[in-house]
């Protein structure tokens, strides 16, 4: 449904996104991953035909996006950063506006206006003005305009920026709903929201694909190795040799030490649940077990984890064993570009 | 054809939602009154003989009334229509619902024609609110009504120049005085143009005397349309809006 062949998009002397290949099937939703100026938003506003790439190709609904730009984006649904509102509109003169300019028919304007408000719940908000709109209505009446033609193609940038936890809920099932009959593409950078809305996720970072998997495959694979934080107060005593003994233990860092109580991090490899050994071992010196925890892999580490590997996309695609066209889109030839 | 008139729908739609529409009618109307009054005013000192022409006698309205007033016209339009055309890209563009726009199934050309019938048509009727002053000279004297019609196609095509100047420069920035100041400056400097052609040779006088935006209305409301006065501003409109399209690609490729 999306393909899109060693991209790269510079601005003068700086490469905002490099060769970038990835493709997208019918009906999948496809989380794009990455720390803000990653190049996620210029990767997006490719796709919609907003940005020429300066090389590569993209494809979208089987329509080359600069060559018949007309016809993809007849079939392309976008939202936009920034909510694209006009202020001095009210939400229904201004999705009858982008029906119009959408080319949807004039005997199905209403009813797809009418479903795209049922869908993303501002039923009750036609006639409110959309400069005097909240953040989360802005955002959901940007969302109803992007669906509002029944695109096969979505591109969501960040839908659920600005968003309250239930709207954040809401909108993820909608987006989960809309993946039967539509493709989705949508950024973030919160790691449990790809984890809970997308089947496969593109890391991008300095404009390069880093990894592609699926979330299941990645979280595994950015848990190979296990980390617990320790606490405990040895009463001066030196508790790393006892720590490192213990079966599975692969390091022990000290991670802070005040008035005779260390925290330590404990790394373990994977699928070897420690915690009874350590736990045991603290005891059985005699030491205070203040605090034994599973410690989280937040997005820098992920990042810097991913980003600091030789050949982090290689060796991904190849653990994952899964993903054709993930192994595709990175092992292809780079020959064209 | 549809996408354009819905664009210039909507933009003229935003122009009468926010008060822009109005400040332009009331000021228009204003100053257009003033000029109007006092152009009465000396045609009425002309006719009672004021001026030592020896008694009341006979001025052709046309001449010494509708005229001058087109040519005052113009001078008020030369700092109002800029501030109709600022906002027109530069507003999307900080707002960022250009982006809308530019995904949605149009082509540049609609875009920007869109907007320009949108400008036209506020302008038609800033225009059309003179047409009570001028009806009040056909109650109350016999003015041609050839010159009268043909004055209002002069200024017609004359602010369409404009207006196609102001969305070049708008579609260049995101900041709607840096567009409306612009658009002034260019437009006062293809005004006042054919100053300079004094001092220098025939040849480059004839040519600046071309380019001046001014010298080519002042037949039209004499009663002559000049094919060399329609093309002129025909081109200006033209290059106007091929400007606008290639500053439009231009953003496009810079990002």
């Amino acid at each position: 449904m999306i393909d899109v062949q060693h991209v790269t998009k510079r601005y003068g002397p700086l490469t905002a996104v490099d060769d970038l290949s990835f493709r997208v099937e019918r009906g999948e939703i496809l989380g794009f991953l990455g720390p803000n100026g990653a190049g996620k938003t210029t990767t997006m506003r490719i796709l919609t035909g907003y940005l020429p790439a300066t090389e590569g190709r993209v494809q979208v609904a089987g329509f080359d996006v600069f060559e018949q730009p007309i016809e993809a984006k007849r079939r392309t649904g976008y939202l936009p950063e920034t909510p694209p509102l006009y202020p001095e509109m009210t939400v229904d003169e201004y999705l009858q506006f982008v029906a119009r300019i959408k080319g949807v028919p004039a005997s199905d304007r209403q009813a797809q206006i009418g479903s795209a408000m049922e869908r993303t719940s501002i039923a009750d908000m036609g006639d409110r003005y959309c400069g005097r709109l909240s953040k989360g209505y802005r955002q959901r009446v940007g969302l109803a305009q992007a669906i509002l033609h029944n695109p096969d193609v979505l591109i969501l940038d960040e839908p659920t920026a600005g968003l309250d936890p239930r709207q954040i809920i809401e909108t993820r099932k909608l987006i989960t709903d809309l993946a039967g009959d539509h493709t989705v593409i949508l950024s973030t950078h919160i790691l449990p929201e790809v984890s809970q809305t997308c089947q496969r996720v593109v890391i991008i970072n300095r404009g390069r694909v880093v990894a592609v998997d699926t979330p299941d495959n990645l979280t595994a694979r950015l848990q190979g190795s296990q980390t617990l934080y320790l606490q405990v107060d040895t009463q001066g005593a030196d508790p790393l040799p006892a720590l490192e003994g213990v079966a599975g233990v692969l390091s022990v860092t000290v991670a802070d030490k005040r008035d005779g109580v260390g925290g330590y991090q404990v790394e373990s490899g994977s699928g070897d649940d420690i915690r009874r050994e350590l736990s045991r071992t603290v005891v059985t010196n005699g030491w205070g077990l203040l605090e034994l925890r599973p410690q989280q892999m937040s997005l820098e580490d992920i990042f810097l984890q991913l980003t600091t590997e030789d050949a982090p996309a290689d060796t991904l695609a190849a653990d994952a064993g899964t993903g054709d066209d993930a192994d595709e889109a990175n092992t292809e030839d780079r020959t064209d570009g | 054809m549809g996408n354009i008139l819905t664009l210039a729908q909507k933009e003229l739609r935003a122009y009468f939602v926010s008060p822009i529409a109005y400040v332009l009618l009331v000021f228009f109307a204003l100053l257009f009154g003033y000029f109007y009054v006092s152009s009465i005013n000396f045609m009425i000192q002309l006719s009672m003989g004021q001026f030592g022409m020896g008694g009341p006698q006979i001025v052709n309205i046309n001449e010494f009334m509708i005229r001058p007033l087109f040519g005052n016209t113009a001078v008020i339009l030369l700092f109002m229509l800029p501030m109709l055309t600022m906002r027109s890209f530069a507003e999307e563009k900080r707002s960022g619902t250009i982006e809308l726009l530019l995904t949605s199934p149009l082509t540049d050309v609609q875009i920007i024609l869109g907007k320009f019938l949108g400008a036209m048509a506020l302008y038609t009727l800033m225009l059309s609110l003179t047409l009570v002053h001028i009806g009040v000279l056909f109650w109350y004297g016999e003015p041609e009504w050839a010159p009268v019609l043909s004055g209002y196609l002069g200024l017609l095509l004359m602010g369409g120049s404009f207006i196609s100047i102001g969305l070049a420069i708008s579609s260049m920035t995101k900041n709607q005085i840096v567009a409306g100041v612009s658009t002034f400056a260019v437009l006062l400097l293809f005004w006042i143009i054919n100053w300079m052609g004094d001092a220098s040779g025939t040849m480059t006088q004839s040519v600046l005397a071309y380019l001046s935006i001014l010298e080519h209305l002042d037949d039209f409301s004499k009663g002559v349309i000049d094919t060399t006065h329609v093309t002129y501003y025909v081109s200006f409109i033209t290059l106007g809006l091929f400007l606008t399209a290639k500053s439009m690609d231009m953003a496009r490729w810079n990002g």
